[in-house]
C-alpha cells in the first residue's frame, strides 16, 4: 500500500495539487444573471411542444383576425343547389346542407370562438386574481365571505348555469357569452390564487418586507401577486381553451350565439342533420375546434412545467 | 493483511482481521442536462470493527453521497461510476438489488438526517419499528412485538410499551430520532451509518442522543460512520476522521491529531473558523480598511481578531437603547369550536441593551427567544410590560412612528434562503427599504446600493442577480445589506447564521463585527448556539420555557456560569472545550 493512501489509520493529506481551495463562498461571475421568468423561458424554449403549440395559437389567432387572408369564398352566400356536395374547385372542404361553403366558415367562424375564449378567460383571470389576492392577504372576515361566495357559484356547474343565464338574455354575441362563463368560472381561479397568496403571504420575505417599513398594500402589489401568479397563469391558459369547447357546446345547444353569428359551435350544431349523409361536414368544425383547445392545453402544460419548480425539480 | 502501516498503534484491532468496510477509489456522479455531474471522486477509507468515523465536510463536498453508495440508496440519477466498496470482503457495489436489501438494515443500519420527515405519520411507532424487524427477520410474529419494546427500551425510550400506539405527531424531535436510531440498531447492525443525526436536534437532546449511541455501540462493538458538518461533534465522537471538500479527501487519519494540527490548507481553515467555546469574542480591528481585504478573503476568524473582548461599557451611554421590563406574550391557540388554550412564549423577561454592544439572546427551541425578537421589531404585540426604544414606548406604536422606528431597527432572518423575494433581484431588493421610507432620488438609490453592496464584500454587478443564483452566505449577506440601507441603530439577527456552512459562517460573523465598529451598530444575537455566541456577544441572556434565567456578560456566562441549566448547555456542547489547533 502506498504510504500517502488515505486508509484511515493513518494521518492522510491530499496533495495540495490535486485539491486546490478555492476563495470562500465567491460570487461565480461567469454566468449570466437570470431572473425566474427568465429562467422559465429558457426551460420552455427547448421543448418542442412549446414552438409548436404557439405555431398554432399564432396561426388562430391571425385567422380570427384576418379571416379573409385565408378565403376568397365568402361564408354566407350559399347555394342550396351545392347541397351537402363534396370538395370541388376553390370549395377544398365540400358543402354544408345550406349549401355553404365548409372551409369559409371555419375560417369566418374562428373569430366568435376565438373572440369567446381570450374574453372569457382574461375577465375570469382579472376578477379571480383580484378577488383570490385580496382574500388570501386579509384574510379574516373577508376571506370568509369572498370564499363562501365563490363555493356558491363553484357548485354551480358552468355549463348549467350558462344555459340558464343565456336564455333570459335578449343579446347572444360573443361578449355576453364570455361575461356569462366568467360570472361562473372565476372561482376556480380565486381559489388557486387564494392558495398561492396565502403561502407567500406567510413567507420570510413578507416579514422581512414588513419590517422594513413597506405598507401592506404595496406588499401585497410588490411581493405577493407576482410571487403568487404562475398557477394562475397556467390554469387561465388551459381554461382558455374550455371556454371555447363551453362556448361551442352553448351554441351546439341552440341557445350559444345567435344562429346569424357565425362559430364552429353553431356549424356543429347545424351539422347534425346532415351526419348521416355528410359527416365531413360536422368533422372539419369539430377538429377545428380540437386543434384549438389541444394547443392551448400542451402550451399550459409547458408554462407549467416552466413555471413549477417542484416539476422542474422531478425532471 | 497487511494494509496496516502501523497497526501496532491500534490495539483494540486483532491482526488478523480485515477492515470491516474499505472503500478504494470510489467515484459517484449525477446524470443531469448537461452530462454526468461527479459528486464523489476518488475517494478511499478504511472503518475497522468497533471503530468510529466521521466524514466532515461543508454543504456539497460529497458526504452524504458517499455514505449513501455503500448502501446504494443514491438519490434520483446518482451512480457509482468507478471504485469498490468492500464490506466485509464483499463488493457492495456489484450486489444485485435484491441482495443489497439483504444488507441493508440487517448488516449495515443507517440513522437518516431529518427525524421529522422520516417516519411515517400515518403509522403508529409501534408498527414503523416491528416492520422494520421483520423485515430484516430478526423475530416474527409475538417475538417481533416484544423485541420492537426492547429495540426501543435501547434507544432511551424507558416507557416504549405505552407508547407502541402512539403516532410520530405526539413524539418530540429527539423522541423520533431515537425511534430512528432504535429501528438502525434494530437488527443488530455491523456497521451504523448515522448522517447528521443529531442537527435537527438542541444541544442538551444532542448530547443525550449521542451518549446513548456511543454506548449501544460500543455494548455490541458496533462500527458507526458519522456524517456531519459538525467539527465539535467528530473532535469529541470519533476517532477517525475523513474531511471531505469538493468530492474528495483532503485529509484523513485519527481525528484529535488532524483537529490539533490541520495539515491541508482547508483543514487549517475549517478548524480556525469552526467556534468553540475556547475561543475569544472576535474584535474587530479600528483601522478596518487596511485589513478588510484580508479578513473577508477568508472564511476564518482571523486569530489577530480573536483577543479578549475590552469592556466598552465606558465608552456607550448610561442609558439603554433597548429596555425591556416585564414582557410577556400569550398566544391564544383555538382548539376548535370556541374552546382556546393559552400559551405563555414569553414571561415576564427584563432586560437592557447598550448602545454599541452585542447582546445575545440564547436558548432552546420553544425557549421563546424568536418571540421576543418579534416583539422588539414590532412584528406582533406584547400581551403585557413595556419595550421602550431610545427612552420611548413602541408598543402599539402606528403610523408615521411606527414608520420612524422601523428605520432605526432592522432585522436580519434565519432563512437566507426564506428571506429574500425570488422575483426581485438584488439592487431592487436592497433599495427596498430606500422606496419604502421615500429617501433619496432614484440616482442616489442606485448609489447607496453600491456603497452597501460594497460594505459586504459583494461586487457591484450582483446587483442584477437573482437569489437563486447566490449561495447562502451571499444571501444572508444581501439580507445584511438591506437591513443596512436605512442606517439603523439596531439589527435584530434571528438565527442570522446558523444555516450557514462553518467557513461562511465564520465570514459572515466576521463582517458583523467590522460594521458594528464601522457604523456603531447595535446587535441584538438570536441564536441556539452557544460557541456562536461567544464569539460575537457582550452580554447574554438565556432563555427556557420563556423565561430569562441568566443574564449577565459573555465573559461570566462562560466562564463562571450560576445556573445549571446554563452549565447544562455549555457541557452539552460537543467538543465544546476542545482546543484546535490554529
Amino acid at each position: 500500500m502506498p504510504s500517502n493512501s488515505p486508509i484511515g489509520q493513518t494521518h492522510y493529506v491530499a496533495a495540495l495539487e490535486d485539491t486546490p481551495v478555492a476563495a470562500v463562498d465567491r460570487l461565480d461571475e461567469s454566468q449570466k444573471a437570470r431572473s425566474t421568468w427568465a429562467d422559465a423561458w429558457d426551460s420552455m424554449r427547448r421543448r418542442p411542444a412549446f414552438w409548436i403549440s404557439s405555431a398554432l395559437i399564432l396561426l388562430i389567432v391571425v385567422v380570427a383576425l384576418f379571416p379573409s387572408l385565408f378565403t376568397q369564398v365568402a361564408p354566407d352566400t350559399c347555394d342550396l343547389g351545392n347541397s351537402n356536395d363534396g370538395p370541388a374547385a376553390g370549395h377544398p372542404l365540400g358543402f354544408t346542407r345550406q349549401g355553404c361553403d365548409v372551409y369559409s366558415r371555419i375560417v369566418f367562424g374562428t373569430q366568435a370562438s376565438v373572440t369567446v375564449g381570450l374574453l372569457a378567460t382574461m375577465l375570469v383571470t382579472l376578477f379571480g386574481v383580484i378577488i383570490g389576492a385580496l382574500a388570501g392577504f386579509y384574510g379574516g372576515w373577508i376571506d370568509a365571505f369572498v370564499s363562501r361566495i365563490g363555493d356558491i357559484f363553484f357548485a354551480v356547474p358552468t355549463v348549467l348555469g350558462a344555459i340558464v343565464l343565456m336564455s333570459v338574455l335578449p343579446a347572444r354575441t360573443p361578449v355576453t357569452i364570455a361575461v356569462v362563463l366568467s360570472i361562473f368560472a372565476w372561482p376556480q381561479i380565486a381559489r388557486i390564487m387564494r392558495g398561492a397568496v396565502l403561502s407567500a403571504r406567510n413567507s420570510d420575505y413578507v416579514t422581512a418586507s414588513i419590517a422594513l417599513g413597506v405598507s401592506n398594500f404595496k406588499i401585497l402589489l410588490r411581493h405577493v401577486i407576482p410571487n403568487s401568479l404562475a398557477p394562475v397563469i397556467v390554469i387561465a391558459t388551459v381554461s382558455l381553451g374550455t371556454f371555447i369547447v363551453a362556448e361551442a357546446t352553448l351554441s351546439f345547444l341552440g341557445i350559444g350565439l345567435g344562429s346569424d353569428v357565425m362559430s364552429w359551435g353553431n356549424d356543429i350544431g347545424q351539422a347534425q342533420t346532415s351526419i348521416r349523409t355528410n359527416p365531413q361536414v360536422l368533422l372539419y368544425p369539430a377538429a377545428a375546434l380540437s386543434v384549438t383547445v389541444l394547443s392551448f392545453l400542451m402550451l399550459g402544460d409547458v408554462l407549467r412545467d416552466a413555471l413549477d419548480p417542484a416539476a422542474r425539480a422531478r425532471r | 493483511m497487511t494494509q496496516l502501516a502501523n497497526e501496532d498503534l491500534y490495539q483494540t484491532v486483532p491482526e488478523s482481521t480485515r477492515p470491516l468496510l474499505e472503500i478504494r477509489d470510489l467515484e459517484v456522479g449525477f446524470q443531469t442536462q448537461h452530462g454526468l455531474v461527479p459528486a464523489v471522486r476518488g475517494v478511499s477509507l478504511t472503518l475497522h470493527e468497533g471503530q468510529t468515523l466521521a466524514i466532515v465536510g461543508e454543504s456539497g463536498s460529497g458526504k452524504t453521497t458517499t455514505a449513501q453508495a455503500i448502501i446504494n440508496l443514491l438519490a434520483g440519477t446518482g451512480k457509482v461510476t468507478a471504485g469498490e466498496i468492500l464490506f466485509e470482503g464483499r463488493d457492495l457495489t456489484k450486489l444485485s438489488a435484491k441482495e443489497i436489501q439483504d444488507v441493508r438494515g440487517r448488516l449495515i443500519g443507517y440513522v437518516p438526517q431529518d427525524p421529522m420527515s422520516n417516519l411515517n405519520p400515518v403509522w403508529n411507532i409501534g408498527y414503523q419499528v416491528e416492520e422494520a424487524i421483520k423485515a430484516n427477520n430478526v423475530a416474527q410474529g409475538k417475538e417481533a412485538r416484544k423485541r420492537t419494546i426492547e429495540v426501543l427500551q435501547e434507544a432511551g425510550l424507558s416507557d416504549a410499551a405505552d407508547r407502541l400506539k402512539q403516532y410520530p405527531h405526539q413524539f418530540s424531535g429527539g423522541m423520533r430520532q431515537r425511534v430512528l436510531i432504535g429501528i438502525g440498531l434494530s437488527a443488530r447492525p455491523k456497521l451504523l451509518i448515522a448522517d447528521e443525526p443529531t442537527s435537527a436536534l438542541d444541544v442538551t437532546v444532542q448530547r443525550q442522543i449521542l451518549d446513548h449511541l456511543a454506548t449501544l455501540t460500543r455494548d455490541y462493538g458496533t462500527s458507526v460512520l458519522f456524517i456531519t458538518h459538525d467539527l465539535g461533534l467528530a473532535a469529541e465522537r470519533a476517532e477517525q476522521l475523513v474531511v471531505m471538500y469538493k468530492g474528495k479527501i483532503v485529509e484523513s487519519g485519527p481525528s484529535k491529531e488532524i483537529l490539533a494540527n490541520p495539515q491541508h490548507p482547508y483543514t487549517q481553515r475549517l478548524v480556525a473558523a469552526a467556534p468553540s467555546l475556547a475561543s475569544r469574542r472576535i474584535q474587530a480591528k479600528k483601522n478596518p480598511q487596511a485589513d478588510a481585504e484580508k479578513i473577508y478573503s477568508e472564511g476564518s476568524l482571523d486569530t489577530g481578531l480573536i483577543a479578549r473582548a475590552s469592556r466598552r461599557e465606558s465608552a456607550a451611554p448610561d442609558r439603554d437603547l433597548i429596555s425591556v421590563q416585564g414582557v410577556t406574550k400569550v398566544y391564544r391557540i383555538r382548539k376548535g369550536g370556541f374552546r382556546s388554550d393559552e400559551l405563555l412564549a414569553v414571561n415576564d423577561v427584563s432586560f437592557g441593551v447598550k448602545k454599541g454592544t452585542t447582546t445575545a439572546i440564547v436558548g432552546e427551541s420553544g425557549s421563546g427567544k424568536s418571540t421576543v425578537a418579534k416583539l422588539i421589531l414590532q412584528l406582533e404585540g406584547i400581551t403585557s410590560g413595556k419595550i421602550e426604544f431610545d427612552g420611548q414606548d413602541v408598543a402599539g406604536l402606528k403610523g408615521a412612528e411606527l414608520l420612524k422606528f422601523r428605520r432605526r431597527v432592522q432585522p436580519v432572518f434565519q432563512d437566507p434562503y426564506g428571506s429574500l423575494d425570488p422575483q426581485y433581484n438584488v439592487g431592487n431588493t436592497i433599495a427596498e427599504p430606500l422606496l419604502a421610507h421615500k429617501v433619496g432620488t432614484a440616482k442616489e438609490r442606485q448609489a447607496r446600493v453600491l456603497e452597501l453592496l460594497d460594505q459586504v464584500s459583494l461586487p457591484s454587478a450582483t446587483r442584477f442577480r437573482y437569489p437563486s443564483e447566490l449561495s447562502g452566505g451571499q444571501r444572508q449577506r444581501i439580507a445584511v445589506a438591506r437591513a443596512l440601507a436605512l442606517k439603523p441603530d439596531v439589527l435584530v439577527l434571528d438565527e442570522a447564521v446558523s444555516a450557514l456552512d462553518v467557513l461562511v459562517q465564520g465570514q459572515i460573523l466576521n463582517l458583523l463585527t467590522e460594521l458594528q465598529a464601522e457604523l456603531d451598530l447595535t446587535y441584538l444575537f438570536i441564536t441556539h448556539d452557544l460557541a456562536v455566541v461567544r464569539l460575537v456577544a457582550d452580554n447574554v441572556c438565556v432563555m427556557k420555557k420563556g423565561q430569562i434565567v441568566e443574564a449577565a456578560t459573555t465573559d461570566e456566562v462562560f466562564d463562571n456560569p450560576r445556573e445549571l441549566y446554563t452549565q447544562e448547555l455549555l457541557s452539552a456542547i460537543p467538543g465544546g472545550n476542545f482546543e484546535f489547533g490554529r
